[in-house]
């Protein structure tokens, strides 16, 4: 029989390749000023529409291309990576504190605290979120701020979940009870010994909720409800280029290849991450 | 203070259908060692953990008279409740592998309770708890104390659980099933160390255990539990000299002996109390049972003795 050479990387390998991956776009992010070619909003009527530069029309000066009003391609995606990880880290950051605060009292206290929290974790779910998500942001307007307490308000539910379960395993554990048989008062009993237990959880499905928080918003801007329209995101030059899919495909493509390869590294390193800090997976 | 530590009287139990304790009374004084003697699942373990109202949610508990450290545990509120865990009644668990938490150091864990309790400022318990890890006999505690629990021995962790809970200088230990999990070369090492530590601090104790032979040096009083009632309660001598239970006297002939290698094993197992006992719960495992057994006996007396058997009455 032919043996067939299969190439399956390992979860260490795919863990750096998107470590490696977000590292690329965080570098970017930072250093945006320095690294990109043009400002994000320069105008330039004359080259607009350039296609990228191994093109036999292209400009070596935009390796990505132009797009409809001459704005350098590549300049826009760099910039544009700063609103991404922004919004995606904060969302999935805010997400954190509160779904984790929620399911550590719904799983710990249980009774009525767990059925108020999981209903409102049922109702939340049963959402259309985007729906919902640009009911929120039409009426109260865009910005950074509004958009990353309308992703945090799909994020939590992750993490109240997650923490949730594991509180109420945790609460029946020996040494949360030996805590208790020496008077160790619940919010200290939360802080020092149910907490330190679900952070590697917590961690886990931050990565998760980042990638979903990221793609969430590409997905508000392309719709028009985005953060800020002077500002260049990967989403709204999506929509933009969906203008111009058949005369010029890489305005919208690149931008499109961005946001996959980002989502992509932050769910290998969330996946990474949940080998790596699942205890039970040692 | 009186020095009654623990009165309880006509203590139930239950977890929804199951009646894991029922009408047991108990009382500890200072000084004073109780020995808790039953087969897994006769709720000693649920009793002991009711008596410091430690027990789940989902547990029902009522009783008649239910007294620790002076307050009245039935009404007492929960913050007086957690002052009184640690400081005046302190446990010590069957599973020293679990029963620490993994993430805190041992230094942080007995330090804890002595801040809690005893108004310690950090370095001073700090200080303290090496000195505690010392009579627990944990050689070297500078270099121990800022140790996790998974750098323990299983010995060593039930030696730190013991420190964490003299922490609170209680007036009352209880130690449920210390040395079930051990080595048996560490058991009579921990066994010695819980007798002597009671004896020098004047401790009232609570020894659960099913090992008859280790208890026997360190308890003054034996209270024999099945199906979640008090069957006997009596001296230790008296107990291993003249029981009066026939489940008691099968458990003492159960324990092998020099001259007989093996002891005689009991026959049958111990009732499902999920559904409500009619009776002498022993009763069919008894074989000196006759028609009354049939009620629920109550306690007879013979001297110090007590025993709930139809046979005395």
């Amino acid at each position: 029989m032919k043996r067939v050479a299969t190439f399956r990387p390992g979860p260490v390998f795919l863990g750096r390749l998107g470590a490696l991956l977000l590292g690329c776009v965080l570098f970017l992010a930072v250093a945006a000023p320095v690294v990109a070619p043009f400002r994000p909003t320069d105008i330039n009527l004359r080259q607009r529409l350039l296609p990228p530069a191994w093109e036999a029309a292209g400009n070596t000066r935009h390796l990505l291309g132009t797009d409809n009003v001459g704005r350098d391609i590549a300049s826009r995606i760099i910039w544009g990576s700063r609103i991404s990880l922004s919004v995606g880290l904060a969302a999935s950051l805010l997400g954190a504190c509160v779904g984790s605060t929620l399911g550590l009292c719904a799983g710990f206290f249980g009774g009525w605290t767990d059925r108020a929290i999981s209903w409102l974790i049922d109702v939340q779910l049963a959402f259309p979120f985007t729906l919902f998500a640009i009911f929120l942001l039409a009426v109260f307007g865009g910005g950074f701020v509004p958009v990353v307490a309308v992703l945090a308000l799909a994020t939590w539910v992750n993490f109240a979940r997650v923490v949730r379960s594991q509180a109420m395993s945790l609460r029946a554990q020996d040494f949360v009870l030996a805590a208790r048989s020496v008077g160790v008062g619940t919010p200290r009993l939360l802080r020092r010994y149910l907490l330190p237990a679900v952070l590697p959880s917590i961690v886990v499905v931050g990565s998760f909720s980042a990638a979903q928080a990221i793609m969430t918003q590409a997905a508000l801007s392309f719709l028009g409800v985005g953060v800020d329209p002077t500002i260049p995101s990967w989403g709204a030059m999506l929509d933009l280029g969906r203008n111009y899919l058949q005369t010029a495909w890489w305005m919208a493509t690149f931008p499109g290849i961005a946001i996959a390869l980002t989502v992509l590294g932050a769910n290998l390193v969330g996946d990474w991450l949940s080998l790596r800090l699942d205890p039970r997976g040692r | 203070m009186s020095d009654t530590l623990l009165d309880i009287a006509g203590l139930n139990v239950r977890f929804g259908d199951v009646a894991a304790v029922s009408d047991v009374s108990i009382s500890v004084m200072r000084g004073e060692a109780v020995g808790i003697v039953g087969e897994s699942g006769s709720g000693k373990s649920a009793a002991m953990l009711a008596a410091l109202r430690l027990h789940p949610a989902d547990t029902a508990i009522e009783a008649a008279r239910h007294m620790l450290g002076g307050q009245d545990v039935r009404r007492a509120p929960e913050r007086a409740m957690r002052d009184l865990r640690g400081r005046f009644a302190a446990m010590i668990f069957q599973d020293p592998l679990t029963a620490l938490n993994p993430l805190l150091t041992v230094g942080e864990q007995i330090g804890e309770v002595l801040v809690r309790h005893r108004g310690f400022g950090k370095r001073a318990a700090k200080a303290e708890a090496m000195e505690l890890l010392g009579q627990v006999g944990i050689a070297d505690a500078a270099a121990r104390i800022g140790k996790y629990p998974h750098e323990f021995s299983g010995g060593m962790r039930q030696r730190v659980m013991i420190a964490s809970a003299l922490a609170g200088d209680p007036a009352l230990l209880i130690a449920d099933e210390p040395t079930t999990a051990l080595d048996v070369t560490v058991q009579a090492e921990l066994a010695r160390l819980i007798a002597r530590l009671q004896r020098e601090r004047q401790m009232g104790l609570i020894w659960v255990t099913h090992d008859l032979a280790l208890m026997a040096g360190i308890v003054d009083r034996v209270v024999v539990m099945y199906a979640g009632r008090i069957v006997e309660m009596a001296p230790v001598e008296s107990l291993y000299r003249a029981p009066l239970h026939p489940y008691t006297v099968a458990l003492l002939e159960s324990l092998p002996r020099l001259n007989t290698p093996r002891g005689r094993i009991l026959a049958g197992a111990p009732p499902r109390v999920d559904r409500t006992l009619t009776g002498c719960a022993f009763a069919p495992r008894c074989a000196s049972r006759m028609a009354q057994c049939s009620e629920t006996p109550p306690l007879f007396s013979r001297g110090e003795t007590h025993a709930a058997c139809w046979a005395l009455a």
